[in-house]
C-alpha cells in the first residue's frame, strides 16, 4: 500500500496538550499479523476520510491479556490488564474503538472491576456512528449487488449482543446481504476462540473453521465478511480447505467500507 | 374402622413428603458445598429472567417442536396439580370430589385436566419416539449410555402411567355417576375419559368401585413416588429451573469473572511499596493460600453446583457446541453430568462418614472430566446461549483450565509459548513491542 496514513500516538497528543476523540486499540493481531494489519490500515483510511482525531498507543500498547485469560492464566491476564489500565488512565482515555472483538469484550467487561472504565466500541459500531452523523459517506459501488454474508464473531455477538451494527454498515455498500442458516445468536464459532488460535485442535473428525466455512459457502457468497481478525484467518483457511479461494474472498467489514469510499 | 383409608393415606403422604424433605435437605447441603458466588446485580432483572425463561419457557421454543411439546407437558403438570390438591384433601378428609360444589367451574376444571392429560399422553409418546425410534442425535451421545438413557425413558413411562391412571379413575367415576352409585354424585365433565365407557361395559358397581379406588390410590402413590424419584434423576429441573434462572447470568456472556485472589497478588507484585504482610493479615486468616481454579466440585461455586443438579440432559448445549460438532470429546452436557455425579459421590461419602468428607483419592479433574475435553473449548458461549434453564457449562471449563494453568502449569506447550510471548513482549507472537506501529507504513 502506498497511501500515506495519518496515525498519531497518544504520546504525541500529550505533547501537544490535546485529547483525541477516540483511542484506536489496534490489538496484537492488528499490529503484527500480516492479514490483520490490512484491516487496521483499512480502518484508519476510514478514520482519516472522516477526519477523526484519533490516537493509538503504538509501542506502549500491550496485549489485553484476553487470550491468556481464556486459556486459564488469570495471573497473566490481570498483569496485562493492570499495566494497560495504568497507561490508559494516565492518558485519561475515555473512548476506545477496536477492530478486535476479543479486545472489545475484555476491555469493556473485564477491565472495569480492575480499575479501568471506558466507553468501548467495536469498529463496526463506531463506523455506524460516523455514517449516521454524516461524517463518513460511501459513494463507491465496488460491491453493488455482490452477495455478502456476515459471520458473527462470538465475542461480538453472543458475548455482547452486537448483531445489527456490522449488518447495518455493510448494507451501506449496497451489497446483497445474505444470511447463513446459523446466524446471530446461533452462529457457529470459527474455531479460534478460547486460545484455540494458538494451538492445534484436539482430535476430531473435522476442523471447526471448515465446518463454519461450509455454512458460509451454502449461501453462495462472493464475499464472506468478518469483524474479527481471528475469524478472518479461520475463514480464509476454511475457504482454502474447500478450494474456493478463487471465487470467494474473506474481508473485514472495515475493508469492504474502505473499498467503497 | 371407617377411618383406616384416611389413616393410610395420611401415612403415605407423610412418608412421601418426609422422604422428599430429606432429599431436599441433602440437595441443599450438597449445593452449599460450593464456594460463594457473585449473585449481585439487579434483582428485578433476575425476577424477570425467571418469569421469562422458566415460567414463560422462552428458550424452549427456540426449537419449536420440542418446545411446543414441552409446554404441553409443563402446563399439564402445573394445571393437573390443582387436581392433586383435591385428591390430597379427599384422601385426608375421606371425602369424594371435595371441590364439586364449584359446579360449572368444577366441570370446566375437570374437563381441562382431562384434555391436558390427553395432550400430555400424546406429547410423551412423541418424546419417546424421538428418543427411541427417530433416535435424535443429541440423545445418543456417549454420555447418554446406561442410566441417563434409562432415566429419560423412565420419566416418560411414569408420566404416561400417571396420566392413564388419572383418566381411568375419572372414567370409572363417570360410569359410577351414571349408575347413581352411592358416594358418586354427579360432578365434573369428562370429555376424554367418557370414551373409556366401552372398557367398563357390563362391569358391576363393586368392580367399578374397585377400579376407581385402585386408580385413585395408584395415581396419588405414583405422584408421591415421582416426587421422590426427582432427586435421583435428571428431572430435578422441574423445581430447580426456577432458582437456576433467577441466579443465572445477568452480565454479558463474554464477561468472565476476575479472580479476586489473583488481583490481590498482582497488586502486590506491581506496587513496590506494598507491605505483603499487612495485606496477608487482612485477607488470609487461615494461613493456607487460596487454590486457584477448580480441580474438584468443592472448588466450584454454589451456582455452578446448582447448575449441575438443574441439568435435565436435553443436550441442546452439546448439539450447538462447535467442538462436539466436529467430533471432539468435549460435550458441555457431560461437563454438567460429571459435575453432578462427582458432587453426588462427595455427598454420599459425607453421608457414610457422619457428615464429613473423607478423601477418596478422586476428583472432578481427570477422574471425570479429562484435559482433552477442557482444552477443546473455544469459549464461544454457544452452550450457554442454548441452555433453556440458564446453565453455564463454560464457567466450569474455564475454572478447571485455571487450575491446570495456575496450579499445575499444565497448559498445552503451544499455549505456554503463547503466554511466555505475552510475558516477554506483550503479544502472543514473538515480535518486538517496539514494532507495534510498523503496520502504518507497510
Amino acid at each position: 500500500m502506498s497511501e500515506q496514513l495519518k496515525v498519531k500516538t497518544m504520546e504525541a497528543f500529550l505533547a501537544e496538550g490535546k485529547q483525541p476523540e477516540i483511542l484506536f486499540w489496534v490489538g496484537s493481531a492488528g499490529s503484527y499479523d500480516d492479514r490483520a494489519k490490512k484491516i487496521s490500515r483499512a480502518f484508519v483510511r476510514l478514520l482519516n476520510k472522516a477526519e477523526v482525531d484519533f490516537a493509538v498507543l503504538g509501542p506502549e500498547e500491550s496485549s489485553t491479556g484476553d487470550v491468556a485469560k481464556r486459556a486459564g492464566n488469570e495471573f497473566l491476564f490481570q498483569m496485562q490488564a493492570m499495566m494497560n489500565i495504568e497507561l490508559l488512565n494516565g492518558y485519561e482515555i475515555k473512548r476506545i474503538v477496536t477492530c478486535d472483538p476479543h479486545s472489545f469484550n475484555t476491555i469493556k467487561n473485564e477491565y472495569p472491576s480492575l480499575g479501568g472504565t471506558y466507553e468501548v466500541l467495536h469498529h463496526t459500531q463506531y463506523l455506524k456512528e460516523l455514517i449516521d452523523a454524516g461524517r463518513l459517506s460511501l459513494t463507491g459501488n465496488e460491491y453493488k449487488g455482490k452477495r455478502v454474508t456476515f459471520h458473527d464473531p462470538c465475542y461480538l455477538g453472543r458475548a455482547n449482543n452486537v448483531y445489527e451494527a456490522p449488518r447495518n454498515v455493510l448494507a451501506k455498500t449496497n451489497a446483497n446481504l445474505v444470511e447463513m442458516k446459523r446466524n446471530k445468536q446461533t452462529a457457529l464459532c470459527c474455531g479460534a476462540g478460547g486460545a484455540q488460535m494458538f494451538k492445534e485442535p484436539e482430535k476430531g473428525d473435522m476442523d471447526i473453521n471448515v465446518l463454519r466455512t461450509k455454512d458460509a459457502l451454502e449461501t453462495n457468497p462472493d464475499i464472506i465478511a468478518t469483524g474479527c481478525p481471528y475469524c478472518n484467518t479461520m475463514m480464509t483457511d476454511g475457504i482454502k480447505a474447500h478450494e474456493k479461494e478463487d471465487s470467494v474472498t474473506v474481508l473485514d467489514v472495515a475493508e469492504l467500507l474502505a473499498n467503497s469510499l | 374402622m371407617q377411618y383406616i383409608p384416611n389413616f393410610l393415606f395420611a401415612l403415605a403422604l407423610g412418608f412421601g413428603v418426609w422422604f422428599f424433605y430429606n432429599n431436599v435437605r441433602k440437595l441443599i447441603r450438597n449445593i452449599k458445598l460450593g464456594k460463594e458466588a457473585d449473585v449481585s446485580g439487579d434483582r428485578s432483572e433476575r425476577w424477570s429472567n425467571m418469569a421469562r425463561i422458566a415460567l414463560g419457557q422462552s428458550k424452549m421454543v427456540v426449537r419449536p417442536i420440542a418446545g411446543f411439546l414441552h409446554i404441553i407437558v409443563y402446563v399439564g403438570f402445573i394445571i393437573i396439580n390443582i387436581e392433586v390438591l383435591e385428591i390430597i384433601l379427599d384422601g385426608l378428609l375421606g371425602t369424594h370430589r371435595l371441590f364439586a360444589f364449584l359446579g360449572g367451574t368444577y366441570d370446566f376444571l375437570i374437563a381441562s385436566f382431562e384434555i391436558l392429560a390427553f395432550l400430555v399422553i400424546v406429547s410423551v409418546v412423541i418424546f419417546w419416539l424421538r428418543r427411541n425410534v427417530i433416535r435424535l442425535q443429541r440423545f445418543l451421545k456417549p454420555e447418554m449410555k446406561g442410566w441417563p438413557k434409562q432415566d429419560g425413558n423412565l420419566i416418560l413411562y411414569i408420566e404416561l402411567v400417571l396420566m392413564f391412571l388419572f383418566l381411568t379413575m375419572n372414567g370409572a367415576d363417570y360410569q359410577l355417576q351414571q349408575m347413581g352409585a352411592e358416594h358418586y354424585a354427579q360432578a365434573g365433565s369428562f370429555p376424554i375419559s367418557q370414551f373409556l365407557a366401552p372398557v367398563f361395559q357390563g362391569l358391576s358397581e363393586s368392580t367399578l368401585i374397585i377400579i376407581e379406588r385402585g386408580a385413585w390410590w395408584l395415581h396419588i402413590l405414583g405422584i408421591l413416588f415421582f416426587l421422590n424419584y426427582l432427586y435421583y434423576s435428571k428431572h430435578l429441573h422441574i423445581l430447580l429451573a426456577f432458582p437456576n434462572t433467577f441466579y443465572g447470568r445477568v452480565k454479558p456472556q463474554g464477561q468472565f469473572n476476575n479472580l479476586a485472589s489473583v488481583t490481590n497478588e498482582v497488586k502486590l507484585m506491581m506496587d513496590p511499596n506494598a507491605d505483603p504482610f499487612a495485606a496477608d493479615a487482612g485477607t488470609e486468616d487461615a494461613g493456607e493460600p487460596e487454590k486457584f481454579g477448580a480441580s474438584d466440585v468443592t472448588d466450584l461455586n454454589w451456582v455452578q453446583l446448582m447448575n449441575a443438579y438443574t441439568c435435565t440432559e436435553c443436550g441442546r448445549c452439546t448439539s450447538e457446541c462447535p467442538a462436539n460438532q466436529t467430533g471432539k470429546k468435549l460435550s458441555p452436557r457431560k461437563i454438567m453430568m460429571d459435575t453432578r455425579d462427582r458432587l453426588e459421590e462427595v455427598g454420599k461419602n459425607m453421608d457414610a462418614n457422619k457428615g464429613t468428607f473423607v478423601p477418596d483419592g478422586k476428583q472432578l479433574l481427570d477422574d471425570y472430566i479429562t484435559r482433552e475435553e477442557l482444552w477443546a473449548c473455544t469459549t464461544c458461549n454457544a452452550c450457554v446461549q442454548a441452555c433453556p434453564v440458564s446453565i453455564d457449562p463454560l464457567s466450569i471449563i474455564v475454572e478447571m483450565r485455571r487450575y491446570l494453568v495456575m496450579e499445575q502449569s499444565a497448559a498445552p506447550t503451544e499455549l505456554n509459548n503463547m503466554m511466555s510471548n505475552i510475558e516477554n513482549n506483550g503479544a502472543p507472537w514473538p515480535y518486538n513491542q517496539m514494532d507495534r506501529l510498523n503496520w502504518v507504513n507497510e
